[in-house]
């Protein structure tokens, strides 16, 4: 049984189909890479997954439950965490207390303020944050709020973590280390959902990837299979003629 | 960071305060006990307001909904109930408002929220002015008051119980999740957090505070009506109490609202056609010098002192 399923998912945005009857499914363990052009719905997607938006119509099961329309706070104890696009870290928290925050309220509330603590440390330790844990969130780089949101929602303890654009705006080194960071997320055996605009990452990193275009999906398949598809190179890279020249 | 010491010599401070405050219908004259009273009733509404809207920085101006809910109950109940279980009775009214329409009107956000807020005031006043007219037949009611020394003691048990309900949502998990919700609240929410819930809970739990001042401070009237009930008065002056003193610490809206009822005192009295007048000079300067008031003031101030001659931690 997949950990997440959907069936012909539709989210409208006035006229606009955003997502269209969009069916999905990642298995347990797996790495999943979503990846489509600007506006083609790979956000709206996590959005309705994390229940940040309701669909219009369509059912999204995770570990063969319905969840779909139930509050963000309750899919998040259920055990999926995500990330934002444009970084939503807690400005003025620090670092810490940003992840102590998701031990406190993700998939075991109730947990011990000195536990929740050793928590939050240790996965700071495990993103490479350390150093920076009583810095208030909003004076870390580009990429350590990334790295912190990745903190954060993997302090909820989730089995599915949605990765929404996490090396947007990295330089390669960063790229290079969030890489490292995923691979050894998946090693926790954690499910992984990302979006993602860097290639190189999306195809070492995902077992599978999924194309979206015009909030359809378009295909399917993995890494080798994607980047030879000739109906994905047009859209998605562009025309041969063009990118070759 | 607050070190050890730090603390100790703000538990020794606060200890004073209120023995002295204990003691104040001992030595003092009754106008200076009213003063304080009026005082800490400003205290307790500011810092009551701050315990929900500093943290989430939803700008609420219902407070004089919930004060005017805790002064009706009083109306009704002060004649055969002793004042400590009309306060808590009031208190309690104020909560189960409070968290109603919290539900149901916390999903909306910034300036939205406060329009409503405002309207609940008017609301409730207007609701209740028409029900006591056509209903009732009355316009206004008449309270049993009780005497100053009483209502000072009243007000400082309020005092102490919203300084410490303060102090310990600060420190919880609960606090964490009210700030959170402050700093992004989409975030907070996919990290766990029940934000409905939590805000409601603590939008009722500061309400309880304003209706158990509402009780007290209705003791002083002797008669009422929804107009003086219900004054949006009561409403403003928690917001520009707490802007004036800043909401970072407790000491902030606590000094805040001090200074700032001892300067309306003074003002009243000594200008009285003038005062609002100055009183909003006063005000343009502090959001212009000290944009976090008081508190922000201090500091900076500290920051600089601390540049200067730094201090070996």
């Amino acid at each position: 049984m997949p950990i997440l399923e959907g069936q012909g998912v539709t989210k409208y945005f006035g006229g606009l189909a955003a997502v269209f009857n969009v069916d999905f499914h990642v298995e347990q363990g797996e790495a999943l890479g979503l990846i489509g052009p600007n506006g083609a719905g790979k956000t709206t997607l996590f959005n309705l997954i994390s229940a940040a938006l309701a669909p219009k119509s369509g059912e999204i099961r995770f570990k063969g439950r319905n969840i779909t329309g139930l509050a963000p706070f309750k899919i998040c104890r259920m055990g999926v965490a995500r990330t934002f696009q444009t970084v939503k870290v807690f400005a003025d928290m620090p670092v810490l207390n940003n992840v102590v925050l998701g031990a406190y309220f993700g998939m075991s509330p109730g947990m011990a303020s000195a536990d929740a603590i050793r928590e939050a440390t240790s996965i700071l330790e495990f993103v490479g944050l350390s150093a920076v844990k009583a810095t208030p969130a909003k004076d870390l780089t580009l990429a350590n709020q990334k790295r912190l949101e990745v903190a954060r929602a993997l302090a909820t303890r989730p089995e599915l973590l949605l990765l929404d654009e996490i090396m947007a705006g990295l330089n390669a080194t960063e790229v290079a280390e969030a890489m490292k960071l995923v691979a050894r997320i998946r090693s926790q055996g954690i499910t992984v959902i990302m979006i993602e605009h860097v290639m190189k990452a999306i195809m070492s990193v995902c077992d599978r990837i999924m194309v979206l275009h015009h909030g359809a999906k378009l295909a399917e398949g993995t890494p080798t299979e994607i980047a030879t598809s000739k109906e994905v190179i047009r859209v998605y890279l562009g025309e041969r003629k063009h990118a070759g020249s | 960071m607050k070190t050890p010491v730090k603390k100790y010599v703000s538990f020794i401070a606060l200890i004073t305060l209120l023995a002295l405050l204990v003691g104040v219908p001992g030595y003092m004259p009754s106008y200076t006990v009213i003063l304080i009273t009026n005082i800490l009733m400003h205290v307790v509404l500011t810092l009551s307001w701050a315990i929900f809207s500093g943290p989430t920085g939803y700008i609420s101006l219902a407070s004089a909904a919930f004060f005017g809910t805790g002064v009706y109950a009083s109306a009704l109940l002060s004649s055969s109930l002793p004042l400590p279980i009309v306060i808590v009775i009031g208190g309690c009214a104020s909560f189960i408002l409070a968290f109603l329409v919290g539900s149901l009107t916390l999903r909306l956000k910034g300036m939205y929220f406060t329009m409503f807020t405002f309207g609940l005031v008017e609301l409730v006043r207007n609701s209740l002015h028409w029900w006591e007219v056509n209903i009732t037949g009355t316009v206004g009611r008449l309270i049993i008051s009780a005497d100053n020394k009483h209502i000072f003691y009243c007000m400082v048990g309020i005092f102490v119980s919203v300084l410490l309900i303060s102090y310990l949502i600060k420190r919880s998990r609960f606090g964490l999740a009210l700030e959170s919700i402050g700093q992004s609240e989409e975030a907070a929410a996919h990290s766990g957090v029940n934000v409905t819930r939590v805000k409601a809970v603590t939008f009722a739990v500061s309400a309880f505070f304003m209706g158990a001042a509402g009780v007290t401070m209705s003791m002083r009237w002797t008669y009422i009506d929804p107009t003086t009930a219900f004054n949006i008065q009561f409403s403003f002056m928690p917001v520009l109490m707490a802007i004036f003193g800043g909401m970072g610490h407790l000491y902030a809206p606590i000094t805040g609202a001090t200074l700032f009822s001892l300067l309306e005192e003074l003002l009243t009295t000594k200008f009285p056609y003038y005062y609002m007048l100055i009183f909003g000079l006063i005000m343009l300067a502090v959001i212009r010098f000290m944009p976090h008031g008081l508190e922000g003031g201090i500091e900076k101030w500290r920051k600089r002192v601390e540049k200067e001659s730094p201090v070996k931690t």
